[in-house]
């Protein structure tokens, strides 16, 4: 690997051009990640992403612990999806082992899922606005952040790594005050999203920086396997929620948002419309959560019989897919996480190379990248 | 399309393959050597056009790997898993699929990286999270006398 890196560096030098490095570090990174970037003058030849600094061997681990187990560690791949980790590997024992969770349950996960959902969404636009020179962005979106940790914080005691969704149900029942909290946030947030529009959107520097920034056709969405905001950005349908759907999604009534310009203007439209169309998902659902248990009876130590199995959610980011092998013990014989960041962060070259240096920030903000899910 | 229809499609167009429409998804057992070439038939008939590879993972069965790739048509939404082993378990090497979804290099390169199943015509296979001479830690048989604590 060095002497590759070496090699290019060399060459480059005798063609004027040169070579420069962003990362582990850097602030708009939002992890450790580093890019290698190639330079003639101001603009970028080729972007070459270096991830591994924070691999934990997650997989490896799944092979030792039970499945109850496993659900601590989905919350530190995407900790701004913890509730869709946590479900996937849920509704995937609960596939294998043949049991029906109550209806209850599945409403309150949609539920968090979506309040999930628009917390990430919230995080990436005040980081985003961040990256691009707003730095009012970041308390806005911060603030109105803060509400929705608040509604989690009150009904099971964390902020950020929740392991509240389990396979069976949930880890104990929501707080009394969720639904009223939940119900003013949704009628705060409707107000305050506009702000949001008003502070960013329409600004005319940021509508240069992002517009026709960072193209990509459908075809090559699908080939890059890019899902979740960037791939709906692009055109290309790939929202698991309305193709398969699961919890209470089959229930409710929503839009998947579709753009089809392909640039970083479309993905950053793109996650501003879902956060409207959570809000939706939620309203249908917080009245009308069924009156029941919030676990299924499940049996001391699950074991899932033998065979393959996988499930498929979608998180804030894209795509997650948890597939695993069981040869009828207690811990998975193999255990695989399709992560969305993985693929999504691959397309970084195609998308910056030709684009001047500072748009690459803006690109890397606009696929959201978390880091922690690209190394697992 | 159906699981049947889609079987029935995969046993005409592969007669010597093992497909198992049984399961979900759709499963087929594919020789090692002719993954490349399935894999672009899987692509361009125009009745199956499975466009979107969405995973691909290995597995160490001790005596052999196995390798799982996903696949889905985003026009005609059906599924296929292929599963494809390597016989040889002290030296695993497959033809990459990477010409045909530019998704696979990437997922060789882990695959390589935590495996050590080699792919080749790979435009870039070096690892990707470890460093050179790391060892391949997803082996079942992989050791670390530092990091590992036996029960």
């Amino acid at each position: 690997m060095q002497e590759v890196e070496l090699q290019d560096i060399l060459t480059a030098r005798e063609d004027g051009d040169y070579i420069i490095n962003i990362g582990p570090q850097h602030p708009s990174t939002h992890g450790v990640l580093r890019f290698v970037v190639s330079l003639k003058g101001e603009m970028l030849e080729y972007v070459i992403p270096h991830c591994g600094y924070i691999h934990r061997g997650i997989e490896k681990m799944c092979e030792r612990l039970t499945y109850p187990q496993i659900i601590h560690l989905t919350d530190r791949m995407d900790y701004l999806s913890a509730h869709m980790n946590n479900e996937a590997v849920s509704l995937l024992v609960e596939k294998a082992t043949g049991v029906e969770v109550p209806e209850r349950v599945k409403y309150i996960r949609t539920i968090l899922s979506e309040l999930q959902r628009i917390q990430s969404h919230q995080l990436w636009w005040a980081a985003f606005g961040m990256d691009m020179g707003g730095l009012t962005c970041f308390f806005y979106g911060l603030r109105d952040r803060e509400k929705i940790l608040d509604i989690f914080e009150e009904s099971f005691g964390s902020r950020l790594l929740h392991s509240y969704i389990c396979p069976g149900g949930l880890m104990n029942d929501i707080h009394p005050n969720f639904q009223k909290r939940t119900k003013e946030f949704i009628k705060y947030f409707r107000k305050k999203l506009p702000e949001f529009d008003e502070l960013l959107t329409g600004n005319i520097i940021f509508e240069m920086r992002t517009k026709g920034m960072g193209v990509l056709s459908k075809e090559e969405a699908i080939s890059y396997g890019l899902t979740g905001p960037p791939g709906r950005a692009s055109n290309f349908a790939c929202d698991i929620r309305k193709l398969y759907p699961y919890s209470a999604y089959d229930k409710v009534d929503f839009k998947e948002i579709l753009y089809t310009e392909g640039d970083t203007w479309a993905r950053y439209k793109v996650r501003m419309d879902e956060m409207w169309e959570s809000m939706k998902i939620i309203e249908q659902l917080i009245d009308n959560i069924p009156e029941g248990d919030f676990t299924a009876k499940m049996k001391p130590v699950i074991r899932l019989p033998e065979g393959e199995y996988s499930q498929r959610v979608e998180t804030a980011r894209g795509e997650l897919g948890v597939y695993v092998v069981s040869k009828g013990e207690k811990t998975p014989y193999r255990m695989h996480f399709r992560t969305p960041n993985f693929s999504n962060l691959f397309v970084m070259n195609r998308l910056a190379a030709g684009n001047k240096i500072a748009d690459l920030i803006a690109i890397s903000g606009s696929l959201d990248l978390v880091i922690p899910d690209i190394d697992r | 399309m159906e699981k049947e229809q889609l079987g029935q499609v995969l046993s005409e167009l592969f007669p010597s393959l093992e497909i198992n429409t049984s399961q979900d998804p759709v499963r087929v057992k594919a020789d090692a050597g002719s993954i490349h070439s399935l894999a672009m038939t899987l692509r361009d008939d125009s009745r199956l056009q499975f466009d979107y590879l969405f995973n691909m993972y290995g597995i160490d069965r001790e005596d052999r790997f196995t390798l799982v790739y996903y696949l889905e048509s985003t026009l005609l939404r059906h599924i296929v898993a292929i599963e494809t082993d390597l016989a040889d378990h002290d030296n695993p090497v497959v033809e990459s699929i990477s010409d045909l979804w530019k998704t696979a290099e990437f997922q060789e390169r882990e695959i390589y990286d935590l495996m050590g199943v080699s792919f080749t015509n790979h435009p870039d296979p070096r690892r990707l999270f470890l460093e050179d001479g790391w060892g391949f830690p997803l082996r079942k048989d992989y050791r670390d006398d530092i990091n590992f604590i036996e029960r």
